[in-house]
């Protein structure tokens, strides 16, 4: 039980870290001011998303002497904490969706890849806030009101640059053949999920898709693009199977933490 | 230094009063109610934070110069917890603080059970320039300098300013 819930708590985090740092790669790079300053927003906000997972990660970790634990980081590192979590695990530990890791790609499938996430993060949070585990309820509840502001601000782009000009509207459509593939994952429930799913703590994620649809096509339409059909579907980043780019993005991320493993503010 | 064998809880709030907010220094934490609760119990005072966005950088320091202002009264026992829920809310914010935060040009929160909508395809929210008072503005950016702003400009008086979104 306790290690699903390790595990169920780390897909949660892994997913916003991961986002958070994708995202953060606009840094000084965004197409102007004031989209740069959202898109780092957006990445504050997922990363302190994935702070307060960690930490309720460590702490379950640390209380029930799980040390033997697969979930847990390296060995040799003493008890887990946040840090432990997210730069000294290697990609197979990784449990975020693999949406998440793609590179940020232009500007459109940048926005896309958000708007799809918070689309299905909005729901799947709403789920959580009523979990019988109230730590997760609590982090799901307070992150609920940043969502918001994501979702809405990504539809407004998607709108933006569908219904915008030529160049846009077909970037746009890259965008969608490039990133729907990679959708069906958060449909697909993991071991964990379901195990959390059976104890009232997590939700059942296949149920989430009906309302997820919805809420793509209405924005799709406003935006005079198509919900294509799914052809391929790739899946198993919650099970720790990831892409080539997973390596690249944690070799950057984790550089300076492994170089340095025992440095202190 | 005051006697912290015979102090009372309400003394430390007053005590934690002026201690400001990082990112809007015009504001006091306690303007935020960033503050939820103070405990007192055998000379261990206990205070209880909550961050305002899950990301908000500002934490750490707000909760060392919480630390700070109770050590330079004598406190040798200080714990600072952070709790989540409930989830920070901009109803939280004093009247005072609303008041202070116009003054320096930041327009307050719109009241959260009136104004405020995130649903798909709302309208926005009508947002008054702290300015000239008028209501004749528009959205520059759903997202300012720090987590908790956004970006707006007076379409009267021209005005580029600052609105504090309402969480």
């Amino acid at each position: 039980m306790t290690s699903s819930l390790i595990n169920y708590t780390l897909h949660l985090a892994d997913n916003s870290l991961i986002l958070g740092h994708r995202n953060s790669e606009w840094c000084g790079h965004g197409p102007i001011l004031e989209q740069d300053i959202a898109i780092t927003n957006i990445s504050l906000d997922l990363i302190g998303q994935a702070r307060n997972f960690y930490q309720y990660a460590a702490r379950l970790a640390n209380t029930n002497n799980n040390q033997g634990s697969e979930a847990l980081p390296l060995a040799g590192f003493g008890e887990a904490n946040e840090d432990s979590f997210a730069y000294f695990r290697n990609s197979e530990d990784f449990k975020n969706i693999l949406l998440v890791e793609l590179p940020k790609g232009d500007w459109a499938q940048t926005i896309l890849r958000q708007f799809l996430f918070s689309c299905w993060q909005n729901l799947l949070f709403e789920k959580l806030s009523a979990s019988n585990d109230q730590q997760i309820a609590a982090i799901a509840t307070k992150s609920l009101k940043e969502i918001a502001y994501h979702l809405r601000w990504s539809s407004e782009w998607v709108i933006r640059l569908g219904d915008g000009t030529q160049e846009s509207h077909m970037r746009m459509e890259n965008a969608i053949n490039e990133l729907w593939s990679y959708t069906e994952e958060f449909f697909v429930p993991a071991t964990y999920e379901m195990e959390m799913l059976n104890n009232g703590v997590g939700t059942d994620v296949s149920l989430l898709k009906a309302g997820w649809m919805q809420n793509v096509g209405k924005v799709f339409s406003e935006a005079g693009l198509t919900i294509p059909a799914l052809t391929t579907i790739y899946t198993g980043g919650k099970e720790g199977r990831h892409t080539e780019h997973m390596h690249q993005l944690l070799i950057e991320l984790q550089s300076v933490a492994r170089a340095h493993p025992t440095a202190t503010w | 230094m005051v006697d912290v064998k015979n102090i009372s809880v309400d003394q430390i709030w007053n005590m934690l009063k002026d201690v400001p907010d990082p990112e809007v220094p015009v504001l006091t934490v306690q303007d935020l109610g960033i503050i939820r609760d103070i405990h007192l119990r055998d000379e261990v005072v206990e205070v209880v934070i909550t961050p305002t966005y899950s990301g908000c950088p500002a934490m750490d320091m707000i909760a060392a110069n919480i630390r700070l202002v109770l050590l330079e009264n004598g406190f040798k026992n200080i714990q600072i917890t952070t709790v989540l829920s409930p989830a920070w809310t901009t109803d939280w914010m004093s009247e005072e603080g609303k008041e202070k935060l116009k003054a320096y040009g930041i327009a307050p929160p719109n009241p959260r059970q009136q104004v405020c909508n995130n649903e798909l395809f709302a309208a926005h929210e009508v947002v008054q320039c702290p300015r000239c008072n008028s209501y004749h503005t528009h959205r520059v950016s759903e997202f300012g300098s720090t987590a908790c702003k956004a970006l707006y400009q007076c379409d009267e008086c021209s005005e580029p300013f600052d609105y504090f979104k309402c969480h």
